[in-house]
């Protein structure tokens, strides 16, 4: 047991180390650093070009998308290379929030099932960050049960026409591409008659509608598709296979590990040991040193299950399921964290400006953040699920919609 | 980095479970549980010709020599039995503390009876409720003998020898406290067995009226000694805490399988179904904490106090969730005698006091910490 590099991961540590602080943008690193869940954005700076430029630095030096193939615009690296990469980019990764769905899930997508001709044509400008790409699987009636989808597509000589709205489509308005999950059979079982597609967001037809959030941001938005129209050259996989397409997207997601999940502890801990309280050092209270503890044995639970999840890689092994619990534990824990912040702020927990309220209102912004991050991807109860039914071997649930045709589905509730 | 224990070591936790799976069955565990035994001695005699109760002392001290990540996986296991063996006072405590400030003569007498099994030993801290500090020694020392009281006392009844925290001073520092070893069978200590929450794991009040006493490290040493005991103990205890963990989740996992309401397994309903999610997220976080925790045992490194204490908290909290939860999902049948559910439970609320409630070593947590960040 040991933390050590290999000798040849401590080289592309030192190289990598090296090239980042001659090359990143070092004005930004302060801000960056302190920047918590919900707030990464830069005074006086627009994030989208400071991050597109980060970007295309890193893939003209070959550290973009490390994992990549090279002639798709990524290095050939090893999963633990790239695990390296994110601990050496430390507060510059935050930079490439905006590329996570692109790079993540729609270019593996595209490597599994795109011609060879799209792959060169497409993804090198995807990883050096020139084009951005979302993702629109999400309906209004297919959130968690993402087959319920009502997007239709229907064959029209060469041509898909697309008809439908999708929701929660995180970037779409800054987005050059995206993958599109759609319906093209109704009359077959909801998980049967899905077909995925990549298109042209600028294609006559998509309309972007940024959804302000509870949060007061603006992150994701509803896409609406009216006649929109995509070469069959642009679906991916099998007509009616969307589904077991769709799902390449989403096991591609857990490849995702060792970037780090935010838990808000640090940030905790910090403002605890400066608080002064009425009866003294907030440290120095008893019940704060109780939930202090509580939380960091969580954070630390996690980092220590993401190493052993980097060791299991870096044997070789795939990351599976059990990964599912980075975002469970920390989602729900920033949304506790920011509340008790706030407990411990009193009645001035409320305001919220950078200049009236405790450490420029950092955990206020963590508190209208953290419900999203308990959704987005697959829900707490969702989360909880895939561990039970996949890790443990329970049961999948009932599902009564099973093998009904989709057009047979309820679609109302209290009539 | 490689943040695993190695195929040898996977190798020798995979013996351990075979040797405890069919030497400490849960009828094994009963014998002790119903006051039929005070503690498992075929068991105990099994465990010294397995070599795991010298996995972790020296060849020269008559062990095995092996380490303390060695001793972690066995640890692992027998808490996954549940053994109602003085394992833990005799090899995490009294051997730590031998280990630590024993004397060669003083190592070679017990440390080697402890590897062979002729040996159980315990510490004597605690005098009645609260927290280990040193305020709370009150047992006195002088001219080589100890009189005062000390309760609970883990496997007190059953120890041939123990630790025993005196005060040597009055100063008001931690310096006031020494460790001695006492003979137990040499006379001068009155032994009474206390009935306790977990029978499997004997507790005992030791009266010491002028027991003869020789010291353990140097005079003013013990409360540093004994504080690193603690922090090795808790690593150790904590990995018995995981292992328990995981067996309470296994037991309640292939309950909600077989078990048949409203004409499905109730492991198909989501209520279920999430109340085990969670009971594998708690053992997952703590087993993590632990690895960490056996890293810094095993190197000797300085993160161990935090990393000990991390590893304690979380693996309390686990123990204490999957144990409780076990039996929810066992619904009725889990709070009776007849099914093993509360064995567990038990073992899980009692391991969360020995070495200090949950409480305590949230502060400790804390204060390592405050220490480092200032550092």
């Amino acid at each position: 047991m040991n933390f050590d590099d290999t000798p040849q991961e401590a080289a592309f540590r030192a190289e990598a180390k090296a090239w980042i602080s001659a090359n990143a943008p070092k004005q930004y690193e302060e801000e960056l650093r302190k920047s918590s869940l919900g707030r990464t954005a830069l005074k006086g700076a627009n994030i989208l070009e400071v991050a597109k430029a980060w970007q295309k630095k890193k893939a003209d030096a070959g550290w973009a998308c490390l994992h990549w193939p090279k002639e798709y615009g990524g290095r050939g690296s090893s999963p633990i290379e790239r695990v390296i990469w994110q601990q050496e980019e430390g507060p510059f990764g935050k930079l490439s929030g905006m590329f996570i769905i692109g790079h993540g899930m729609c270019g593996p997508t595209m490597m599994a099932f795109a011609g060879e001709e799209q792959k060169r044509k497409y993804l090198p400008p995807l990883a050096s960050g020139e084009k951005v790409w979302c993702q629109l699987f999400s309906e209004p009636a297919g959130g968690s049960d993402v087959a319920g989808l009502r997007t239709r597509a229907e064959k029209s000589g060469d041509d898909w026409v697309i008809n439908g709205q999708k929701i929660w489509t995180s970037g779409a308005h800054y987005s050059d591409y995206g993958i599109l999950l759609t319906r093209t059979d109704p009359n077959v079982a909801k998980h049967k008659g899905l077909t995925m597609f990549f298109l042209d967001m600028k294609s006559p037809g998509v309309e972007v509608r940024p959804i302000k959030q509870a949060s007061g941001q603006s992150d994701f938005n509803e896409v609406y598709f009216t006649d929109v129209k995509i070469p069959d050259s642009q679906r991916l996989g099998a007509v009616n296979d969307g589904w077991n397409v769709s799902l390449t997207t989403l096991m591609n997601e857990r490849m995702s590990i060792g970037a780090g999940v935010s838990t808000g502890f640090p940030e905790l801990f910090d403002f605890c040991n400066s608080l002064m309280l009425e009866d003294g050092p907030a440290i120095e209270d008893r019940s704060v040193r109780s939930k202090l503890a509580t939380y960091a044995v969580k954070a630390s639970g996690l980092r220590y299950t993401s190493m052993r999840a980097i060791s299991a890689l870096s044997k070789g092994e795939r990351p599976g399921p059990e990964n599912s619990i980075g975002k469970l534990v920390a989602g729900s824990m920033v949304q506790e964290v920011a509340m008790y912040a706030l407990d411990l702020q009193g009645a001035a927990g409320v305001l919220s400006g950078p200049e009236d309220a405790e450490v420029a209102g950092k955990f206020q912004a963590m508190l209208l953040r953290a419900p999203g991050t308990r959704v987005e991807g697959g829900t707490d109860e969702i989360m909880r699920n895939i561990i039970a039914e996949r890790v443990l071997g329970l049961p999948g649930d009932i599902r009564v919609d099973k093998d009904v045709p989709f057009n047979e589905i309820p679609t109302k509730g209290r009539a | 980095m490689n943040f695993d224990f190695s195929d040898e070591q996977k190798q020798m936790r995979d013996e351990a479970r075979k040797f405890l799976a069919e030497k400490c069955p849960p009828k094994a565990v009963r014998e002790v549980l119903d006051g039929k035994a005070p503690y498992d001695k075929a068991l105990w005699k099994g465990l010294a010709e397995m070599g795991f109760l010298g996995v972790a002392i020296p060849e020269a001290f008559g062990g095995a020599g092996a380490g303390h990540l060695e001793l972690c996986v066995i640890a692992e296991e027998m808490g996954r039995a549940n053994a109602p063996v003085p394992f833990s006072s005799t090899v995490y405590l009294a051997a730590e503390a031998l280990l630590l400030a024993g004397s060669d003569a003083q190592k070679q007498k017990w440390l080697s009876k402890i590897a062979s099994g002729e040996a159980i030993g315990t510490l004597a801290l605690f005098e009645g409720k609260g927290n280990p500090s040193p305020k709370a020694i009150k047992l006195q020392a002088s001219g080589g003998t100890l009189t005062g009281m000390k309760k609970p006392v883990p496997d007190g009844a059953i120890a041939d020898f123990a630790v025993v925290a005196a005060r040597t001073g009055s100063t008001g520092r931690d310096s006031d406290i020494s460790l001695f070893l006492v003979d137990l069978k040499a006379g001068g200590v009155e032994v009474k067995s206390l009935t306790n929450v977990d029978p499997t794991r004997g507790q005992a009040e030791l009266t010491f009226k002028n027991a003869k006493a020789e010291p353990l490290g140097a005079a003013g040493d013990g409360w540093s000694i004994l504080t690193q005991v603690l922090d090795r103990a808790a690593v150790l205890l904590a990995f018995e805490q995981v292992g328990g963990s995981d067996r309470a989740l296994e037991m309640g996992r292939d309950y909600a399988l077989d078990r048949i309401a409203f004409g499905r397994p109730i492991g198909s309903f989501q209520a279920v179904k999430h109340i085990l999610a969670d009971m594998y997220v708690s053992a997952t976080l703590a087993r993590s904490n632990c690895y960490y925790g056996a890293w810094a045992l095993s190197t000797n490194a300085s993160e161990l106090p935090e990393a000990a204490a991390a590893a304690r908290i979380s693996a309390t909290q686990a123990f204490q969730h999957c144990s409780k939860n076990n039996i929810q999902v066992h619904g009725g049948m889990g709070f009776t005698w007849e099914f093993d559910c509360h064995m567990y439970y038990r073992r899980a609320n009692t391991t969360a006091l020995t070495l200090g409630s949950l409480s305590y070593w949230e502060d400790q947590l804390i204060d390592r910490m405050r220490k480092k960040n200032a550092a």
